[in-house]
């Protein structure tokens, strides 16, 4: 499959800060691929570097095999959609999706066809007249997008366009958006700080922090199997706990936390006896009140803290009974735990091979 | 009723004022005007009533070729403010480092803090034939003998221009303020140049600001009398100096008055013309 994007070894720097360091991914035609990271991580700055707002201090961007250094941002084959959409007030819907048209000098029908079908494409028959303001803040979404589509770009990059949404409208342009992609086939580059819209969206999620690129995976593997505290932290829940290697055997390790509690769980790597770990558990990987015959389970007790009920996503809040870190646990909605109130005193366990381990920084 | 004197003492503190400004200042000497206007005395120093102050001012070549040159040349230093302030407007909304954009600001506003008259005497010092300018260039040899730079209509629109300038940047400066910098990316990524931004996305927005800082800048050059009697000379008469002559040279007030109405009804029917060229309304540009 051709490759659409290509950063080589980008860096950015603005006088002695680091905004991006030493980037390297490809995008091949088509796909969906988001750079997830916190705010101030160069997640915006790596995409301007694409669009050609900024030029990068080091290292090369290509677009379609073709070098884009030194290539303004009127001249290249991307178009950004911008976080406050930045559509132009003073025009028509049918004026914005012209715009860029007209800079091409196409031809007067060709434009009127193209605006028609774009407006069909995105759901808004019919809009061609309606001034901006006159739109709602999903509609104005569509029509952002479809300014950009209507060029037909090699590359769609997208600058956290939902984050000005409510959330219901927000969970719906999220679905909407996946769609839209994959009926027009758009490579799109998609950034943003919310990990549900990168998971749900996207074929291949970057995690970024501080300026790097902490892994680039599927989303599934980035939630199962993250390759970096930062990530497992970052990508979805976890329960974490920072402990020390007690006896390490090839597959798995037992591990002694900070509050005397001791854990056996699976490693990639192995790991000396004494050296420090931080220890990861996805919240719905913890069993409530597990049968007293199940094989190979992190057993222990914990009280109860607080019920957080919201439908499938309802969760317990707990603590051990002589420790004070607080832990997430799902509580699946199948009417078996309802007994369960405040302050009870219940047993919990994790199987052996759903905890995360890495050697703890520094 | 005690409610209602609350709601109605401030009022009238607050409405005084205005109203003693507006009827003493405005109203008053604009109906004494149009009453002067209208009086007609012959040698004899019988009076009658009419328009042939009026009808003087068509009769008379001098007078209304005056009157459409004043006009014509308003409107040029209008659109030449214009254009020499909104770059400077673009510049320090849009490209210079925030914390310069005070200072900037700062620089525009100084020369205003003395009066034109000084401003005016400041550039005569520097254009005239034994002038600072004229000095420097026969000293390096590029004029064999002084030239006269004053008293031409290019230094007195570049006068009128100067003097004009902080009343159209201002009204630019906050109208750019309100441009959001991503629709100008938004348009420079969808292929456009930098002409086509400027023409399609800055000046649309800009659009209320040009037009009330044009009013300022047009109204003001039409009635100014002190730059274009400066620096003017002879040949480059300006219509308040037909007033001017009227009221003291020939201390003819009736026909005065007359030439003062016509240049009232002048600035707004230009004002009038310009709003509807430009689809704005008066209500929303005075904003």
């Amino acid at each position: 499959m051709p490759i659409d994007l290509e950063v080589q070894s980008v860096t950015k720097t603005f006088g002695d800060f680091t905004a991006v360091e030493d980037v390297v991914f490809e995008v091949p035609q088509g796909q969906f691929f988001s750079i997830l990271g916190p705010s101030g991580c160069g997640k915006t700055t790596l995409l301007r570097m694409i669009a050609g707002f900024t030029e990068p201090s080091r290292g090369k961007i290509a677009i379609r095999g073709a070098d884009m250094a030194g290539v303004p941002p009127n001249r290249r084959p991307v178009n950004l959609i911008f976080q406050h959409l930045a559509l132009f007030p003073m025009m028509t819907v049918a004026q914005n999706i012209a715009f860029g048209l007209q800079r091409r000098k196409e031809n007067r029908s060709d434009i009127q066809r193209k605006v028609t079908r774009i407006l069909e494409r995105v759901d808004l028959p019919g809009f061609e007249d309606k001034t901006i303001d006159q739109l709602s803040g999903g509609q104005k979404q569509r029509v952002a997008i479809a300014r950009c589509l209507v060029l037909e770009p090699a590359v769609l990059l997208l600058d956290e366009p939902l984050g000005a949404l409510d959330l219901k409208l927000r969970e719906q342009m999220k679905v909407e958006l996946k769609k839209l992609q994959a009926q027009v086939g758009t490579t799109f580059v998609y950034i943003t700080h919310d990990q549900s819209e990168a998971l749900v969206m996207s074929d291949h999620v970057a995690v970024m922090n501080k300026g790097r690129f902490e892994q680039v995976d599927t989303p599934q593997n980035l939630y199962h199997q993250p390759r970096t505290a930062f990530v497992a932290r970052f990508v979805g829940d976890n329960n974490a706990w920072s402990g020390v290697v007690r006896r390490c055997d090839g597959e798995t390790v037992e591990i002694e936390t900070a509050a005397d509690q001791s854990f056996r769980t699976r490693i990639t790597t192995p790991l000396e006896p004494g050296a420090p770990v931080e220890l990861f558990l996805r919240p719905e990987a913890m069993i409530i009140q597990p049968d007293a015959d199940l094989p190979n389970l992190n057993r222990f007790e914990v009280i109860v803290k607080s019920l957080l009920f919201d439908g499938a996503n309802s969760r317990l809040l707990a603590h051990p009974i002589n420790d004070e870190t607080e832990l997430l646990i799902a509580l699946p909605q199948n009417r078996q735990f309802d007994h369960i109130r405040r302050d009870d005193r219940i047993e919990v366990a994790w199987d052996e091979q759903s905890g995360i381990c890495f050697p703890a920084a520094g | 009723m005690p409610r209602r004197f609350h709601i109605t003492l401030p009022l009238v503190c607050f409405l005084t004022p205005v109203l003693l400004w507006l009827v003493l200042m405005i109203v008053l000497p604009h109906v004494d005007l149009l009453r002067m206007s209208l009086r007609v005395e012959d040698i004899e120093g019988n009076v009658s009533w009419g328009f042939a102050n009026y009808l003087n001012f068509f009769k008379e070549p001098i007078y209304w070729l005056t009157f459409v040159r004043t006009a014509v040349y308003s409107i040029m230093v209008t659109f030449m403010t214009f254009v020499v302030a909104l770059p400077v407007a673009f510049y320090i909304t849009k490209v210079a480092a925030p914390r310069f954009q005070g200072f900037l600001m700062m620089l525009l506003l100084m020369p205003f803090w003395v009066s034109e008259l000084v401003r005016v005497y400041g550039w005569m010092i520097l254009l005239r034939e034994s002038g600072v300018i004229n000095h420097f260039l026969t000293r390096l040899g590029i004029l064999t003998q002084p030239i006269e730079m004053l008293y031409n209509d290019v230094t007195m629109v570049m006068g009128l221009v100067y003097t004009s300038m902080l009343f159209m940047a201002v009204p630019l400066v906050s109208v750019l303020e309100s441009l959001d910098d991503s629709l100008i990316e938004a348009a420079y990524d969808l292929g456009a140049n930098m002409g086509t931004i400027l023409f399609r996305i800055v000046i649309p927005h800009a659009m209320p600001g040009i037009v009330s800082g044009s009013i300022v800048v047009f109204m003001l050059t039409l009635g100014n009398y002190l730059t274009p009697n400066l620096m003017g000379g002879k040949n480059s008469l300006w219509f308040t100096e037909q007033i001017y002559n009227q009221f003291i040279a020939s201390f003819n007030w009736n026909q005065g008055s007359a030439f003062g109405f016509l240049l009232l009804v002048l600035s707004s029917l230009v004002i009038w013309v310009g709003l509807k060229l430009t689809r704005q309304k008066l209500s929303r540009v005075v904003q």
